[in-house]
């Protein structure tokens, strides 16, 4: 069974209960960073490291970064993204995820929030 | 959620609020930023029918005074002294090294000279008038009036509709008009790239007027974010970016602005701060030169962004960049260095470590539809 969990970078992760999870932003950060022009679709079989960048999302005002929410390797990235950036703003926890990891240490996830404390940490 | 206490609101605050704007800090100013539309289809918007921008915060002021024309000649390189009434020209604040301390427009009006001045620069700008203006030309900050500018292919068909001496405007030019009722003085002018107008009016009846504009269906509030990419994409300066106290007039490639009057072959040469600086790169050519870059793939590169040559030689600095909602590319203005301005190697802008290889191309990136006429 798969649950979802947020971070205060405004991203989530869904956790599909295999090792697997997907990544993406929130609508809440996609509302903030504004129409999305550019993603930089990582590199499939690349590890991320808890806390450090992944990926760079680009908005028509400025840059900023995917930040990894767990340790672990991209099993596959969105690769559309590339040539349709609008889709994260779109659809930011569907057809915008970013990409599919298999998670390092799924002690990772325990300081992860849930849906009520990401609601409440927006509010 | 910003620390908004200390910040000023232009008589539009509420209306942009209304609108679902988001606001942000801006010279001193809670200013929107973007509204519900997005940039991306404000900018178009814009481009296609009608935009409503609330400047109002920047500067407006009244210069006064039989000798105000030939006091303001003696700190910018433009014609003032020849400037018909009713009519608007763009001017620089120059500095003595040649540097630019602020770029406004000048309307000759019938009661002396009206001023727009940058927002963040206006404090700065009205100091540099008071102690520098002969002391019979009188400094009147008008603090009573807004400023909204309709910008767009739709703009004139609007003010036609609501004062319909408007449509015998051209660019660049003035008149007081009453606008659905409400006295207003207007200029066939905006920082867009398109035709418009921008509308001074008293700052109580500024809401009424922007209800008024925004009743018709081809008006929409814009916001800052479309501003900044409307105006990089019809290659237009920004004060703090392309114009700053270290770059000149001519290094910012804004030779047409300095009116034949006041070049160094002209009736009136020289005679402005930063004179020598100026003339003598009109003559000789200056170090750098600004130009339109087109950053190769959809990567945007930003400000700052350094532009080396294939060994690696640093040859210039981005000075805006952004994104083209129009062309629906990243575009950028740069510095470059003289002798590689003319495109004829290879050129990259570092991004994040990796060098992106960018071309010149032309400027504007867009054309410019301004109404020179019938």
């Amino acid at each position: 069974m798969s649950q979802i969990k947020y971070t205060e970078d405004h991203e989530w992760i869904e956790i599909h209960g295999d090792g697997t999870a997907t990544i993406g932003i929130t609508d809440f950060a996609q509302e903030q960073l504004g129409d999305l022009v550019y993603v930089e679709v990582p590199e499939e079989g690349s590890d991320i490291t808890k806390g450090e960048a992944v990926s760079v999302i680009e908005s028509v005002k400025a840059a900023s970064d995917l930040i990894a929410p767990v340790s672990g390797t991209i099993i596959e990235s969105n690769q559309s993204l590339e040539d349709e950036p609008e889709k994260v703003n779109e659809d930011p926890m569907g057809d915008g995820w970013f990409i599919k990891v298999q998670i390092a240490d799924e002690s990772e996830l325990e300081d992860l929030m849930d849906e009520a404390a990401y609601q409440a940490c927006i509010e | 959620m910003t620390e908004s206490a200390n910040l000023l609101k232009t008589p539009s605050y509420d209306l942009h609020v209304e609108a679902g704007a988001r606001m942000v800090p801006f010279a001193g100013y809670d200013m929107p930023v973007q509204y519900p539309m997005g940039i991306k289809k404000e900018h178009l918007h814009t481009r296609e029918k009608a935009g409503l921008f609330d400047v109002s915060h920047m500067g407006q002021v009244k210069l006064k005074g039989e000798k105000a024309a030939q006091a303001l000649e003696a700190l910018v390189p433009v014609d003032i002294i020849d400037l018909p009434l009713l009519k608007q020209r763009y001017a620089l604040f120059t500095n003595d090294k040649g540097g630019v301390l602020d770029d406004l427009m000048v309307t000759c009006v019938d009661d002396g000279l009206f001023l727009v001045v940058n927002a963040a620069c206006k404090e700065q700008d009205i100091a540099h008038l008071k102690a520098n203006l002969d002391s019979s030309v009188t400094v009147e900050v008008l603090d009573d009036k807004a400023l909204l500018a309709l910008q767009g292919p739709e703009a004139k068909n609007v003010m036609a509709k609501l004062a319909p001496e408007s449509q015998f405007m051209t660019f660049m030019t003035a008149k007081s008009l009453e606008i659905g009722g409400i006295n207003c003085f207007v200029t066939r002018s905006g920082y867009t790239g398109e035709d418009g107008f921008e509308i001074s009016v008293a700052k109580d009846q500024a809401v009424d007027l922007a209800r008024m504009l925004l009743a018709e269906d081809a008006v929409e509030w814009i916001g800052l974010g479309a501003r900044d990419s409307l105006r990089l994409e019809a290659g237009l300066c920004l004060y703090g970016h392309e114009l700053t106290t270290d770059i000149t007039p001519i290094e910012a490639s804004l030779n047409w602005a300095i009116s034949k009057a006041r070049r160094p072959d002209g009736v009136r040469a020289g005679g402005y701060p930063g004179a020598d600086v100026i003339g003598g790169q009109m003559l000789s050519g200056a170090p750098r030169k600004r130009v339109a870059i087109l950053p190769q793939g959809k990567m945007p590169v930003r400000d700052g962004a350094e532009i080396i040559t294939e060994d690696e030689t640093l040859v210039g600095i981005v000075t805006s960049g952004g994104f083209g909602p129009s062309l629906n590319v990243p575009i950028t203005m740069a510095l470059l260095d003289t002798d590689v301005a003319q495109g004829q190697q290879p050129l990259f802008a570092m991004v994040r470590g990796k060098a992106i290889p960018v071309e010149i191309t032309s400027l504007p990136f867009v054309k410019q539809n301004y109404y020179r006429g019938a």
